[in-house]
C-alpha cells in the first residue's frame, strides 16, 4: 500500500469521498506518522484517541452519505486555536495547562465539515517570534536540512509546527495565524504553502490573541488547492468577532487553475532591500517569468513607505499584546506565583508565566502607549500604517491585480543562530510580510524553488482586499510552473 | 456657567470668603437586561460568579460585541440632556492591573465618545434655577468586586457585575455648593428614571458619584482640585463636599497648598481621606479597543430614538404650570417622580389642579412619606383620591371630614363616596338646620356676642362651637355665612 501521509489533502479528499480509503485508515498513517516524528517537536499534544473517534464518526457520516467538505481529513491544529477539552497553551507557560470549555470558530467550522482533529501544533509563544524557537515547549525541528548537513533548521514561525508538520507529512493540512508573517515565513522555509486571507476574513474568536487588528486566521498545506479547500470551511462571517467581515464565502477551489491571463503583476521596486541575495533576486525574477509565461503583465510598481512598516509594526503589534496579555495575572486562570501582595503576586506571575520574547514585547507595548511616549510612537506608526494601505490603494487602483515579492530575505537558518543578541536580527524576517499585514491585505506564499544549499524559498503574492481568488489562480501558476517541491529526506524516522 | 458670585454661596474662612468650585462625574448603570458587551445579564445579587460569560472572565481569545441595547440607552440620555450625539465615537482601552478587572483593562471612551455638550436645568429649594453644563457621556464596563471578609488570608473576586454598562456623564465646573451639588445629582436621577435609561438605585450602586472639589477666592481662578471617588448617596455628596471645601480652606489659610489627589469619603467619621497623590496615578495607556471597530449609527436611528422619548420633567413641570395652574415648586415636586406625576394627573384631569395638587403633596406623599411607601404601591388610588376631593368640592364634605376619610380609603380602602354614605358623613348644608344651631349658641353665648361685635375675628370662636355641634358636618362656609348675618357683622 502506498503511504497515505503523501496524499495532498485534495487527493485525500477524493479517496476519501470515493472510498477507496476510509478516514479510519489515513487517520491511523497519521497518527503513526506523528508518534514517529516527536524529535521534531511539531505537536506539542497529540490527541489520538479523539483523532480515531473523530475518524469513525466521519466513516459513519460517509456511509450515510451525509460527508462535509473536509470529511474525514486528519488536520493539525496550531496552539493558539482553542480547542474545547483540548489542553490550549499558546505554547506559554503561564496557561500551560489551559483546558478551555469553548471551541474557536474557526476550528469548529473545520469540525462541522469533517475534519479530524490530529493533535495541538508548536508556535512560538503567544506567536511571538519568527522561528518557533520562543515557544515554552521547545523549538520546532524543520523537516528541512541544508544539502550535506545535519544541522538543525528551524521551521519559520510563529506557525513553525504547522509549516513542519505539513511539509514532514504528518498532518493534511494545518491550522495558523498571521500577525506580521507567521504563516507566509514559516511556508516559505518549508516548501509549503500558506495564506493570510484579507483581515476580517477568518473570525478571531477563540484564537489566543497576539495583536488584535493585525491576527488573522489561515492554513498552511501542502499545495495551493490544499488552501483553497482549507479557506474555504475556516472563513466566513462570526457576529462574535466584531472585526469579522459579513460577506459570502467564495468556492475558492474553483479559482485554482483558472487563468491568469491579462491580469497585471505589481513587482515594487522598494522590496529590492540592501544587500539582498543574489538567490532570492533570482528567484523573485524566475517567480515573474513563470507569470508572464501564463500570461499575466509584470509592471513595476512603487509603496513608497515598505522602509516604515516593519518599525511601525513592531510598535503597533507590541501596544496591542501589552495591553492584550494583561488578562494573564494570575487571577482566574493559569499559572499563579504567590507574592506578599496582590501586585507581588502578578510580578512574580507574570516573570515567571512568560519568557524572554513575550516579556520584551509587553514591555516595548507598555512603553510607546505611555503618556508622553503615546504620541510620538503609537500615534505615527498608526499614520504610517494609514500611508501603508494607500500605497496599495494606488497600485490597486492603477489596474494591478496582485504584487509578487521575495516571501523571505533568506532561506531557513539554523536553531540558535539568528536573534540572540540582537532581536532586531530576528524581526527582520518579516520586513516582507509584515505591510500585508499592515494594510489588512491578503496574502500567500508558495514555493518558488531550492536555495544552492538545497533548501525552500518561497513568493509571495499580495492581492487587493478579499481577493484570496486571484491569489490561489497566481499561486497555481507558480506551483505549476516551479513544480512542487521535492518532499525533504525522513531523517527522523 | 454662573458667572456672577453669589454670596450667601460663600463660605466664611478666618481670613476672608470662599467660593466652592465642584464638578461631577455621575456612575449610571444602564438598564439593559444583558452586559455592554456579552449576553450575560445584569440582573444585581445572585449568588457571586452567577452572571459571568467567557468574554467577562476575559477568557483567552474572548472577543467583545457590543450590545445595541446599551447604545440606545445612551443616545436617549444624551437626548435628555439636550446633548450633541455622536454619529461616530470610539471605544478605548483603559490599562491597569486589578484582580476584579479580568481583562487587565476596561473598555471605555476616551477621545471620541458617543454623546457631547449637553445641560441640566436645576431648581434649588429657595426657587432659583442653575444650568449646569454636561461636558460628556460615554459608554463603559464595569469592574467586578473584590470580596475581603470572607477568608483571613484571601481576597474573593465576584465578577456579576463585571462588564455591566456604565454611562459616565461628566458635567462641568458648574456648582457652587453642596446644596446644588445635591440637587444637581437628583435632577439628574430624575432625568434618568424618566428615560427608564438608569434606575438610579443608589444602594445597589446603579448610581455613583466622584466630586471633584476646589476652593477660590471669589472671582479668582480655579483652585487645585481633588476628586472624591465613588460616593453613593446625596446626603454623603453634601457631606463630602462641606469637609472638603472646609479642609481645603483650612490648609490655604494656613498658608499651605493643595495637593492634587484622589479622595475617599468615610460616611462613617464624616470626612475625606487621601486614596493617592497626583504622582501616584496610574498611567492608563489608553488606545483605541482593535477588537471593536468605531461605533456608527444614522441621525436617522437618533430621531427614531427621539420619538419614543417619553414627556422629560421640565417639559411636564412647565405644562403643569400651564395646565392645572399649579405653582412652579408644587410642580416641581409633583414632576421629581414620573410615577408621582402620572399620579397627579389621573387626579387633577377633570378637577381643580390646585386642590389636587395639595391633596397629593400634602395627604397622599406625606403619608407615603411617613409609611415608607412608594407611589406606585400606595394604598389610596389615584381614582378614590379623585373622589375625595370630588366630595369637597361638590360641598358633600369639609376639608376636615375630607382629611379623616382619606386615613379610612388608607386603612381600610373603599369607594369615597359611599363610605361617606355609609357612615353618614355628609356635610350638612341645610340652612334651617346650620340656622337652629347658631340660634342655640348665640342664645347660650350673649357676652361673646357683645365682644363679637367690637371684634369681628371671634366669629372663628362661633364658627367652632356651631361646627362641634353639627359633629363637624356643617358646611362651614354656610356656618359663616349665616353667623356672619345673624351677628350683624360684615
Amino acid at each position: 500500500m502506498t503511504d497515505l501521509t503523501q496524499l495532498t489533502l485534495a487527493e485525500a479528499r477524493d479517496a476519501v469521498a470515493a472510498k477507496t480509503i476510509s478516514s479510519t485508515e489515513i487517520t491511523k498513517a497519521f497518527v503513526d506518522a506523528v508518534e514517529k516524528a516527536r524529535p521534531l517537536n511539531a505537536y506539542v499534544l497529540e490527541t489520538p484517541e479523539k483523532a480515531l473517534a473523530m475518524a469513525k464518526a466521519s466513516d459513519e457520516r460517509i456511509a450515510k452519505g451525509q460527508a462535509g467538505p473536509l470529511e474525514g481529513l486528519p488536520l493539525g491544529i496550531k496552539d493558539l486555536y482553542a480547542t474545547e477539552g483540548t489542553r490550549t497553551t499558546a505554547c506559554s507557560k503561564i496557561i500551560g495547562n489551559f483546558v478551555p470549555a469553548y471551541e474557536s470558530t474557526v476550528t469548529s467550522q473545520l469540525w462541522r465539515d469533517g475534519a479530524v482533529m490530529l493533535g495541538k501544533l508548536n508556535n512560538d509563544e503567544f506567536a511571538m517570534g519568527s522561528s518557533n524557537e520562543t515557544s515554552a515547549f521547545g523549538p520546532v525541528v524543520s523537516p528541512w536540512q541544508r544539502t550535506g548537513s545535519n544541522a538543525k533548521l528551524v521551521p519559520g514561525g510563529s506557525s513553525g509546527g504547522s509549516s513542519a508538520a505539513v511539509a514532514a507529512n504528518i498532518c493534511l493540512g494545518a491550522t495558523a495565524t498571521d500577525t506580521g508573517g507567521s504563516i507566509r515565513q514559516p511556508a516559505a522555509f518549508t516548501g509549503t504553502v500558506g495564506i493570510k486571507p484579507t483581515y476580517g476574513r477568518c473570525s478571531r474568536w477563540g484564537i489566543v490573541a497576539f495583536a488584535s487588528s493585525l491576527d488573522q486566521a489561515g492554513p498552511i498545506a501542502k499545495t495551493v488547492r490544499d488552501n483553497a479547500i482549507l479557506l474555504r470551511s475556516m472563513a466566513g462571517f462570526d457576529p462574535k468577532d466584531s472585526t469579522s467581515v459579513d460577506r459570502p464565502v467564495p468556492d475558492y477551489e474553483k479559482a485554482v487553475g483558472a487563468s491568469v491571463k491579462g491580469m497585471k503583476i505589481g513587482i515594487p521596486k522598494e522590496y529590492r532591500v540592501d544587500g539582498m541575495s543574489a538567490e532570492i533576486e533570482a528567484l523573485w525574477q524566475k517567480g515573474a517569468d513563470m507569470l508572464r509565461a501564463a500570461g499575466a503583465e509584470i509592471v513595476e510598481v512603487s509603496l513608497p513607505h515598505t522602509k516604515y512598516a516593519l518599525p511601525a509594526y513592531y510598535i503597533v503589534a507590541p501596544a496591542e499584546a501589552s495591553s492584550n496579555l494583561a488578562r494573564y495575572d494570575g487571577v482566574r486562570y493559569g499559572v499563579r506565583v504567590p507574592g506578599k501582595d496582590i501586585v507581588s503576586m502578578y510580578e512574580n506571575t507574570r516573570a515567571e508565566g512568560f519568557g524572554k520574547e513575550v516579556r520584551r514585547r509587553i514591555m516595548i507595548g507598555t512603553y510607546v502607549l505611555s503618556a508622553g511616549y503615546y504620541d510620538a510612537y503609537y500615534v505615527r506608526a498608526q499614520k504610517i500604517r494609514t500611508l501603508i494601505r494607500q500605497d496599495f490603494e494606488k497600485v490597486y487602483a492603477q489596474g494591478v491585480n496582485a504584487i509578487l515579492t521575495p516571501a523571505t530575505p533568506s532561506a531557513a537558518f539554523g536553531i540558535g543562530e539568528k536573534g540572540g543578541a540582537d532581536p532586531v536580527e530576528m524581526y527582520l524576517n518579516d520586513v516582507f510580510t509584515v505591510t500585508v499585514n499592515m494594510a489588512g491585505l491578503p496574502g500567500i506564499a508558495v514555493p518558488g524553488g531550492l536555495s544552492t544549499e538545497g533548501l525552500p524559498l518561497g513568493l509571495q503574492l499580495i492581492g487587493r482586499p478579499f481577493d484570496e481568488e486571484t491569489l490561489f489562480s497566481l499561486g497555481e501558476v507558480i506551483e505549476q510552473a516551479a513544480g512542487r517541491i521535492a518532499l525533504p529526506q525522513r531523517w527522523w524516522a | 456657567m454662573n458667572a456672577t458670585v453669589d454670596p450667601k454661596k460663600l463660605i466664611k474662612g478666618a481670613t476672608g470668603d470662599w467660593e466652592v468650585v465642584i464638578g461631577m462625574e455621575i456612575h449610571a448603570q444602564v438598564t439593559s437586561k444583558s452586559k455592554l458587551f456579552s449576553g450575560a445579564s445584569t440582573e444585581f445579587g445572585g449568588d457571586p460568579n452567577d452572571h459571568v460569560s467567557l468574554v467577562d472572565a476575559a477568557m483567552p481569545g474572548m472577543l467583545p460585541v457590543i450590545n445595541a441595547e446599551c447604545v440606545a440607552q445612551a443616545i436617549r440620555t444624551g437626548l435628555g440632556l439636550k446633548a450633541q450625539i455622536n454619529l461616530r465615537s470610539v471605544f478605548d482601552r483603559k490599562n491597569y492591573f486589578y484582580p476584579d478587572l479580568p481583562q487587565g483593562y476596561q473598555i471605555s471612551q476616551y477621545k471620541d465618545p458617543i454623546v457631547g455638550e449637553g445641560e441640566v436645568l436645576v431648581d434649588l429649594p429657595d426657587g432659583q434655577q442653575i444650568t449646569v453644563g454636561i461636558e460628556r457621556l460615554h459608554l463603559e464596563q464595569d469592574a467586578g468586586k473584590s470580596l475581603h471578609d470572607q477568608s483571613p488570608t484571601l481576597s474573593f473576586v465576584d465578577l456579576n457585575r463585571s462588564g455591566v454598562a456604565l454611562m459616565e456623564i461628566v458635567s462641568r465646573p458648574d456648582l457652587r455648593s453642596s446644596e446644588e451639588a445635591r440637587a444637581y445629582v437628583t435632577k439628574l436621577r430624575t432625568i434618568l428614571r424618566y428615560l427608564g435609561t438608569c434606575d438610579g438605585n443608589m444602594e445597589e450602586g446603579s448610581l455613583r458619584a466622584d466630586v471633584n472639589v476646589s476652593v477660590r477666592r471669589p472671582g479668582e481662578a480655579l483652585g487645585t482640585r481633588c476628586e472624591i471617588k465613588n460616593v453613593n448617596s446625596i446626603r454623603f455628596i453634601g457631606q463630602a463636599i462641606e469637609y472638603e471645601a472646609r479642609r481645603q480652606i483650612g490648609i490655604l489659610e494656613d498658608g499651605g497648598k493643595i495637593d492634587q489627589e484622589t479622595r475617599l469619603f468615610d460616611p462613617g467619621k464624616g470626612e475625606t481621606r487621601s486614596m493617592r497623590s497626583k504622582e501616584e496615578a496610574h498611567d492608563y495607556r489608553y488606545f483605541p479597543d482593535p477588537d471593536l471597530l468605531p461605533l456608527e449609527f444614522t441621525q436617522a436611528y437618533v430621531d427614531e430614538l427621539k420619538k419614543g422619548l417619553p414627556e422629560l420633567p421640565d417639559e411636564k413641570k412647565a405644562r403643569f404650570i400651564a395646565t392645572y395652574g399649579v405653582t412652579a415648586y408644587d410642580a416641581g415636586v409633583l414632576v421629581a417622580e414620573r410615577a408621582g406625576a402620572d399620579y397627579f394627573e389621573a387626579v387633577a384631569k377633570g378637577r381643580d389642579g390646585k386642590a389636587a395638587a395639595n391633596w397629593v403633596i400634602n395627604e397622599l406623599f406625606g403619608r407615603l412619606n411617613k409609611d415608607g411607601k412608594d407611589v406606585t404601591n400606595s394604598p389610596v388610588s389615584a381614582a378614590q383620591l379623585g373622589g375625595i376631593v370630588d366630595l369637597i368640592s361638590e360641598g358633600t364634605i369639609s376639608g376636615k371630614l375630607a382629611k379623616d376619610l382619606f386615613e379610612i380609603v388608607w386603612t381600610e380602602g373603599g369607594d369615597p363616596k359611599e363610605i361617606v354614605e355609609a357612615r353618614g358623613m355628609k356635610q350638612v348644608t341645610d340652612t334651617g338646620a346650620i340656622e337652629a344651631a347658631v340660634d342655640a349658641v348665640i342664645a347660650a353665648n350673649p357676652d361673646k356676642v357683645e365682644q363679637a361685635k367690637a371684634k369681628p375675628t371671634m366669629i372663628g370662636w362661633f364658627v367652632g362651637q356651631v361646627m362641634k355641634q353639627s359633629g363637624g358636618k356643617a358646611n362651614p362656609q354656610a356656618v359663616n355665612d349665616i353667623l356672619k348675618a345673624k351677628l350683624g357683622i360684615e
